[in-house]
């Protein structure tokens, strides 16, 4: 029974999963429209890592939740595609055919250029309620902050993975379903006679693993995790990620981490996108971010954690608070914290590109780097970018002192 | 109060890391601590069950130095906070401030003027519907340092102006619901600076914040403890932020503690097999990627005990991969590992043969 579960997992790497276009979002509040995401384009590979950092307000969550399609209203997708790619029906899973008929039913797509045996990929945002519900769960699933909050406290963990079984899979018997979830209990590390408790009886670290295996529980392409290991210490959260990373490697799904923990991202995530005020501002692999952050938010936010290692000085953080949605400041909204920033900032809003023809992958979304307004000076390193919060701090603190 | 003639803290400069002078005598000191809750007993007359929060916990906090209290949620940080804050009474031991016991009421009124707290959540432990000038004119008034309008309106601001909230005059008439997470957190800092109190205990001061902003608020308790001599408790459970502020750290398990001394030395050399557990899983960007190298195995398993039952002798036992008999049946005394360190580990040099009659409890 198990096999069903089991796929072939040769020669995937490298291959395209979920393509994101121009995605925006808007929020209708009473005091106008808050726009929460703005033209965010982000490629996703097959088996890929995506780290999503930023402050609180900058639109990480929104975005998973709308790739999800569970934003509810006030929030509404304005514009944009998040485009899936299925996987192709050369690796037997029975679950394609149920997409491409989806994928058949929106032909045309095909304009894309796909290769001729891959599927056409589907736009997520297009799906009836019929479609998302196939396509949940056996494709991508979510794995929430809070596991007390996204566990029902009333039924066994046991009979909440059963609920999502036997909805997406009402062929399965009872035995085979229960097979399966001692077989996912197993996975994540619970002892499978656990499977008649309830959430009260869990530790934190344990709740958390029972929500990822009911994440787990379709062997989905794609887990967004939003925030999982936040609530957890850190003995706790190192384990819970080993595990992520372990299931990640049997596995091969991708991944989507969304926290506001750079330092943690950057060990874990082959690429990390860092937004701000609703838009990427920069996105790299994280080994060229952790050399070298081209945005001067991406350096500001990367030299906000105390160092474990390494001579014990002060650092300084970003100064200023991150921006009220409500009234983003015009141009780059980064401007009135940025130490870098000139008089165009104020007004133009930089697209997100190369920050390099050398480094065609390090995106970045800075003047800095636009030829217009950079009469081609050297590119900024981290001294200088150093220097220039340096310089920054200084003068904030002249400014308090004189008051 | 002035804060025109503040010192600006150059950045990317060396510490001083301690400073002899003014660390030789402790202001506020816990001696052989321990706190039990009592639980509601299942049983109407079954034998009454405790929870063993706190054991056995001896710290001591100098003027212008922090001791930072590191360890996992449950392992009886927060209890030892509420406890020097007295809050709780400790179920045996002693506090002292500055070398006496407090005990009549009215040394504890006086013992509350010079220990103050910091409370983790800003958003719930500012008053919603009283605006910030409220919330720093209360302990002005109730400890007695204001005694009209004008006072209270100055000593306020000048509040405000030293956890650098300006324009001051408009925060004065701001509700919480109006300011930030960071500026929130300020009011509450600004509030407990209100009695000028000598002893600061922050209790995860900046857990709740967002990341830009945790550093800022850092910096801002680094300057009070550098330049205004204030003693600090700095709970959390970050190592790293233990080691950016505090001299000192004290390590906790399960509401014993386990090792203690100078904070850089105990992350670079954690002795204790508990200290290398929470050093090794604290995040560390050095470590790149998911194919790159990889995050060391953790050096032991399982998850904190309840502290209803706890383990026999040192807690950690069931979860150290270097337990032995001994560990099981008896709590190893401290032991002295040189230059200010200390362990409470049979590791380390300590007589582990189980024949010894130190047995504690």
């Amino acid at each position: 029974m198990s096999n069903e579960f089991v796929i072939a997992f040769s020669n995937t790497e490298g291959t395209k999963l979920l393509d994101i276009r121009n995605l925006s979002v808007d929020y209708a509040a009473s005091s106008g429209t808050v726009h929460a995401l703005n033209n965010v384009n982000i490629t996703l590979e097959r088996g890929q890592i995506l780290g999503l950092a930023g402050e609180s307000g900058s639109g990480k969550s929104t975005l998973a939740y709308a790739i999800t399609r569970l934003l509810q209203s006030p929030a509404e997708i304005t514009n944009g595609q998040v485009l899936y790619y299925p996987r192709s029906n050369a690796y037997g899973d029975a679950r394609i055919e149920r997409l491409t008929s989806i994928t058949n039913k929106k032909n045309g797509s095909n304009r894309l250029g796909i290769n001729g045996d891959a599927p056409a990929p589907v736009d997520i945002l297009k799906f009836t309620p019929a479609e998302l519900r196939a396509f949940r769960w056996s494709e991508l699933s979510i794995v929430f902050q809070s596991a007390m909050n996204a566990l029902n406290p009333v039924l066994n963990i046991g009979k909440q993975i059963d609920d999502v079984l036997k909805t997406h899979q009402p062929k399965l018997s009872p035995d085979s379903r229960k097979k399966r979830i001692a077989e996912l209990l197993q996975l994540v590390g619970i002892a499978p006679d656990r499977m008649r408790s309830f959430p009260h009886e869990l530790s934190g670290g344990m709740r958390q693993r029972a929500i990822i295996a009911i994440a787990l529980a379709l062997s989905p392409e794609l887990i967004i995790m939003d925030e999982p290991t936040t609530a957890l210490d850190v003995v706790v959260q190192r384990v819970i990620l080993t595990e992520i990373m372990g299931l990640r490697e049997q596995l091969n799904f991708s991944v989507i981490f969304i926290t506001h923990d750079l330092s943690l991202l950057l060990e874990i995530a082959d690429k990390v996108a860092i937004m701000y005020a609703g838009r990427l501002v920069e996105m790299a692999t994280s080994i060229a971010l952790q050399r070298q952050p081209r945005h001067p938010y991406s350096y500001g936010l990367l030299h906000s954690f105390p160092t474990l290692y390494g001579p014990r000085r002060r650092m300084m953080g970003i100064p200023g608070s991150p921006p009220d949605l409500r009234a983003v400041p015009s141009g780059c909204a980064f401007h009135p914290r940025c130490p870098c920033s000139v008089e165009a900032c104020t007004t133009v809003i930089p697209p997100l590109r190369s920050s390099t023809p050398e480094t065609p992958m390090q995106m970045v979304a800075c003047l800095l780097y636009e030829s217009s307004f950079n009469n081609c000076r050297e590119l900024p390193t981290n001294t200088e970018f150093a220097a220039k919060y340096e310089a920054y701090y200084e003068a904030l603190q002249g400014m308090r002192s004189a008051e | 109060m002035s804060t025109g003639n503040r010192k600006i803290n150059l950045p990317y400069t060396q510490y001083t890391p301690i400073d002899e002078e003014k660390s030789s005598v402790p202001i506020l000191e816990a001696v052989h601590v321990h706190k039990y809750f009592p639980l509601r007993s299942v049983k109407l007359f079954g034998p009454k069950s405790v929870v063993h929060a706190v054991e056995d916990i001896s710290l001591a906090l100098y003027p212008g130095r922090a001791l930072a209290l590191v360890g996992e949620s449950g392992s009886g940080k927060t209890t030892v906070a509420r406890l020097l804050a007295r809050l709780y009474e400790p179920t045996s031991g002693n506090i002292f401030f500055r070398g006496n016991r407090v005990q009549s009421s009215q040394a504890l009124k006086e013992y509350r003027h010079h220990v103050q707290l910091v409370f983790q959540d800003p958003f719930s432990s500012l008053n919603s519907i009283h605006n910030v000038r409220y919330h720093l004119s209360r302990p002005l008034r109730i400890h007695g340092q204001v005694h009209n309008e004008e006072q209270e309106r100055e000593q306020v601001l000048s509040l405000l102006r030293r956890v650098s909230l300006s324009p001051a005059e408009q925060f004065m008439t701001k509700y919480p619901h109006q300011l930030s997470g960071g500026q929130r957190q300020r009011v509450a800092i600004a509030r407990s600076l209100a009695p000028r109190p000598e002893v600061l205990l922050a209790d995860e001061p900046v857990s709740m914040l967002d990341v830009s902003i945790r550093l800022d608020l850092l910096n801002l308790l680094l300057r009070l403890k550098d330049e205004e001599h204030l003693a600090f408790l700095f709970i959390t459970h970050d190592i790293a932020s233990a080691r950016y502020f505090a001299e000192d750290t004290l390590v906790m398990y399960a509401g014993q503690s386990v090792e203690g001394g100078p904070t850089n030395e105990i992350i670079q050399q954690p002795r204790h097999p508990y200290t290398q557990l929470l050093v090794s899983a604290a995040p560390d960007p050095d470590r790149l990627g998911p194919r790159g190298q990889k995050a060391p195995p953790l050096p032991a398993k399982g998850e904190i005990p309840s502290l209803i039952n706890p383990p026999g002798g040192c807690r950690f036992h069931p979860r150290c991969i270097h337990a032995k008999e001994v560990c099981r049946q008896r709590f190893p005394e401290r032991t002295d590992l040189g230059g200010g360190r200390w362990a409470h580990c049979f590791l380390y040099g300590e007589d582990d043969t189980l024949s010894s009659n130190k047995e504690k409890e």
